[in-house]
């Protein structure tokens, strides 16, 4: 079944079955490799993308109920890796592995858009959901809030 | 190398990301450099193109350690190249990497220390003379500085882009002598990860996001009950599925292969298959206890034997006994387990995220029937490997689909596939017996220790199984360690820091239950037993002070200490930890480490964060237990980990070291379990035995 869709600022139309989640859409149909597989139930984040600028789980949404809406993955944040958040991942020199930071940063960036200067708490609360195994939390936290600066200080 | 292997090697490109947006990524592989830029070899490790971008070959994978920075330090250190301009390529498998190329042990920069300083100081002299020539002076006029060589008499400057087509003709230097420590300027100062710009936007290209032309897409179904096989299957309905293109018995299970991975597993769902479950089907992890403790009361095979442990004990003047238990452990890293194969009559090639490229190499063999030069292995980069990445398995199993199917395929594990056909960190029990003297230190150990072996039994002994008692640091005059070797069939490996994960959390806890029989102060204690380790000392005192060691805390509040000397490596760490209407809150983790001559400091401190983060996720929630012959956690609803919220606040100090580097990846992880709950035990008087720390413990 075709499916429209706009995915990173361009209209896109893929033939899947409707029920495939979009995680396997983006990675296997369309090639876009930097969204992440890691559980499949909603459960560690790796799979994160922006659905009309909301974060949502690739991994369980199925493609058939994102037709005609806006879909934004790692790839899409930015042309050339200058969104504040990425520039504050790679000033805080986050990533290990990095396998998970995708998800990390997209939900990174949708926090920022609906909390401009996030405290701890909401850092908590925005990011619990995103596992990470090599333990880049510190890192993390200390990225987001560089991010907040980069952000309330415009494009540097 | 065969013909068919050097095409594809050297004209691929992954097509994926083409289709999506016009982005070419190319093999993490030395290719030609595009026509008008020509590329010298200067050795295995450096290559130097005409328009000046240094090269450095990676021979160790990189899994989130820091390989590809800390290597490329080493080599640049003595290269004098400008660091702007390198770039990074995994190396292939060839014997001119020094021989093992694996990535486990923490031994990456303990190997490659010397070998990778002299292969930057060789390919340095050989652009040195190739400019020397070039001027017709004496190379002792010539120095090397930020890829150039300058003409110390007439200031006249060279880039090594110009020098590098005569340098690769030179003959290679060998013994070059190396600078002294003291005059290090890329050593021991931190530098950015080279990896990171390419990990905040996608374009690292993991084993799993790695497409080949024709490509298909497969997953496995296993039998769930370790050693079970295929008894018989029926493909009727998951041949109907759509996007299914082959299924295939195999060695393990059933193979469905499909044009992308979610038919796979739709075809997966659809197989009906009866399984011949084997003798572990009775297995379960209640029996797996019962089995360790029926053999507290027996001798053991004997790992370590100080002084006379039985005869002290009679004689002491007060003992203690304490028995102790941690459950099996999956390694669950992000990225699941993943490989692709592509299997031709007269080829292999295997595109693999591994720990062990030579392991990988020798199963795409064993499997083919191909000779060693026929069979190539790609390493991918590592979304995680934590030791499970070491093993084969999964790289046999991609190629024998491959055989079978005719096409490239990827394998791809589910996160439940992985967590439940993982080679576990084995469960263990360990039942001590310790003794004071008069004056209330610690003058017998004695510690029988019982645990599934792996690595071989070396008369009766798993080292990986005792290591961590056997090895602990302490002035005890009488010691006395047994084992026994349990295996009840469930397949256990090596998990980040082997033995010691579990065994360090045994000896420092029963360590603070000796300071506490003598009425000692558990810092005192230590120190005593450490006064001839010099280093270790070092690390606790360094420890102790930062995180204020005796000073008040508040109430409900405690803290404990952890150490352990593993890998080389001498790690200290004190957890404040908060225990407060039977909820416990780790707060702040101070860690000191005397792990040698620091070559990135930055990247220590983000191992010595990671190994806290691993550890405290095993000690707070890790369980992987046994029913039927089952896993029965199969996803993070029910094998949960640390999230951020949970996480302390962690500080790293390091202790000066003129010693060579020794291991960093494993040193942070044994020591926080027995320091979390030392901490609990200090602030509320509950002493913690077995791991996962538990809620009603605390209650």
């Amino acid at each position: 079944m075709a499916i429209q869709f706009t995915l990173n600022g361009k209209p896109q139309v893929v033939d899947a079955p409707p029920a495939m989640p979009l995680l396997w859409v983006l990675r296997d149909s369309l090639g876009l490799t930097g969204t992440k597989f890691g559980c499949g139930m909603a459960l560690c984040g790796a799979c994160t993308v922006h659905l009309n600028g909301q974060p949502i789980r690739s991994c369980v949404m199925p493609v058939g109920s994102i037709a005609g809406k806006r879909i934004t993955t790692i790839e899409g944040l930015s042309p050339d890796g200058s969104h504040p958040v990425q520039r504050a991942w790679v000033e805080a020199d986050v990533p290990q592995c990095g396998y998970c930071q995708s998800g990390q940063i997209m939900t990174a960036a949708a926090l920022l858009a609906k909390t401009s200067s996030p405290t701890d708490a909401d850092i908590d609360e925005a990011m619990r959901n995103n596992i990470c195994r090599c333990g880049t939390y510190q890192s993390i936290r200390q990225a987001v809030h560089l991010a907040a600066q980069l952000r309330a200080g415009g494009a540097k | 190398m065969s013909p068919a292997l050097s095409l594809d090697r050297r004209g691929f490109l992954r097509t994926g990301a083409a289709a999506a947006g016009g982005l070419l990524i190319a093999f993490p592989w030395p290719k030609p450099a595009a026509a008008a830029v020509s590329s010298a070899t200067l050795n295995a490790f450096v290559h130097v193109g005409s328009d000046d971008a240094v090269t450095l070959i990676i021979h160790k994978g990189e899994m989130g350690q820091g390989t590809v920075t800390s290597l490329a330090m080493l080599l640049a250190e003595e290269l004098e190249c400008d660091w702007k301009k390198i770039r990074t390529e995994f190396a292939p498998i060839d014997p001119a990497y020094g021989g093992f190329q694996g990535v486990v042990g923490s031994g990456s920069i303990r190997s490659s220390f010397g070998p990778l300083r002299q292969a930057g100081a060789a390919a340095r002299e050989m652009l040195v003379q190739a400019a020397a020539a070039r001027w017709s002076v004496d190379k002792s006029q010539c120095r090397a500085d930020n890829s150039s060589v300058v003409n110390t008499a007439t200031n006249a400057r060279l880039t090594y882009g110009a020098l590098a087509e005569d340098a690769g003709k030179l003959p290679k230097p060998v013994n070059v002598a190396l600078k002294p420590a003291v005059q290090f300027s890329v050593i021991g100062k931190s530098r950015p990860r080279l990896d990171t710009p390419e990990k905040v936007d996608g374009r690292t290209i993991f084993g799993i996001d790695v497409r080949v032309p024709g490509m298909l897409h497969a997953v496995v179904a296993r039998c769930p009950v370790f050693g079970g096989k295929v008894a018989s299957f029926d493909m009727t309905r998951a041949k109907a599925v759509p996007g299914v293109k082959f299924i295939a018995q195999i060695s393990n299970g059933v193979a469905v292969v499909a044009d992308n991975t979610w038919s796979a597993m739709q075809g997966r769902n659809a197989l009906q298959i009866q399984w011949d479950e084997g003798k572990t089907a009775s297995v379960n992890s209640a029996a797996i206890t019962r089995s360790f403790v029926e053999h507290m009361d027996q001798p053991g095979a004997v790992a370590k034997k100080d002084g006379d442990a039985e005869a002290a004990l009679a004689s002491a003047a007060s003992r203690i006994e304490a028995s102790y238990e941690v459950p099996f452990l999956a390694h669950a890293p992000m990225e699941p387990l993943n490989c692709v194969a592509h299997v031709r009559a007269d080829a292999c090639e295997i595109w693999a995220p591994t720990q062990m490229p030579s392991a990988a190499h020798r199963a795409g063999m064993s499997v083919t029937g191909l000779r060693a030069d026929q069979v190539m292995v790609h390493s991918e980069y590592m979304g995680g490997g934590f030791g499970r990445r070491a093993a084969d398995d999964y790289v046999a199993e991609a190629v024998q689909i491959s055989k079978a199917a005719g096409v490239p395929v990827q394998v791809t594990w589910t996160r439940e596939d992985d967590m439940q056909g993982d080679l576990y960190r084995p469960a263990s029990y360990t039942h001590f017996r310790g003794a004071l003297d008069g004056d209330g230190w610690p003058v017998v150990l004695h510690a029988r220790m019982a645990c599934p072996p792996f690595g071989g039994l070396r008369n009766g002994v798993s080292s990986t199984g005792v290591e961590g008692v056997s090895t602990m640091p302490y002035a005890i005059p009488n010691v006395l360690v047994e084992y026994h070797a349990v295996d009840p069939g469930i397949p256990v490996s090596y998990w980040r820091s082997v033995g010691y994960s579990q065994n360090t959390f045994f000896m420092e806890s029963f360590l603070d239950e000796l300071a506490v029989a003598g009425k000692k102060d558990p810092l005192e204690v230590r120190r005593r037993l450490l006064a001839k380790q010099p280093r270790m000392l070092a690390a606790l005192e360094l420890a102790a002070g930062k995180s204020g060691w005796g000073q008040p805390l508040a109430a409900g509040h405690g803290r404990g200490i952890g150490i352990v000397n593993n890998i080389g490596s001498f790690t200290v760490q004190v957890a404040e930890v908060s225990v407060v209407a039977g909820k416990l809150k780790v707060h702040r983790v101070v860690c000191a480490v005397d792990c040698g001559q620091v070559v990135n400091p930055a990247g220590v401190e983000q191992q010595i964060q990671s190994g806290i983060v691993y550890g405290l996720s095993a000690a707070l929630k890790g369980s992987i237990t046994i029913d039927k012959g089952r896993v029965q956690q199969g996803n993070f609803n029910h094998y949960d980990v640390l999230r951020i919220d949970e996480m302390p606040k962690v500080e790293v100090y390091l202790t000066p070291s003129s010693a060579p580097p020794s291991g960093i990846g494993e040193a942070s992880v044994p020591g926080i379990a027995p320091a979390v709950t030392n901490a609990i035990f200090a602030a509320t008087g509950k002493r913690i035995r077995k791991l996962p720390i538990a809620a009603a413990e605390l209650a």
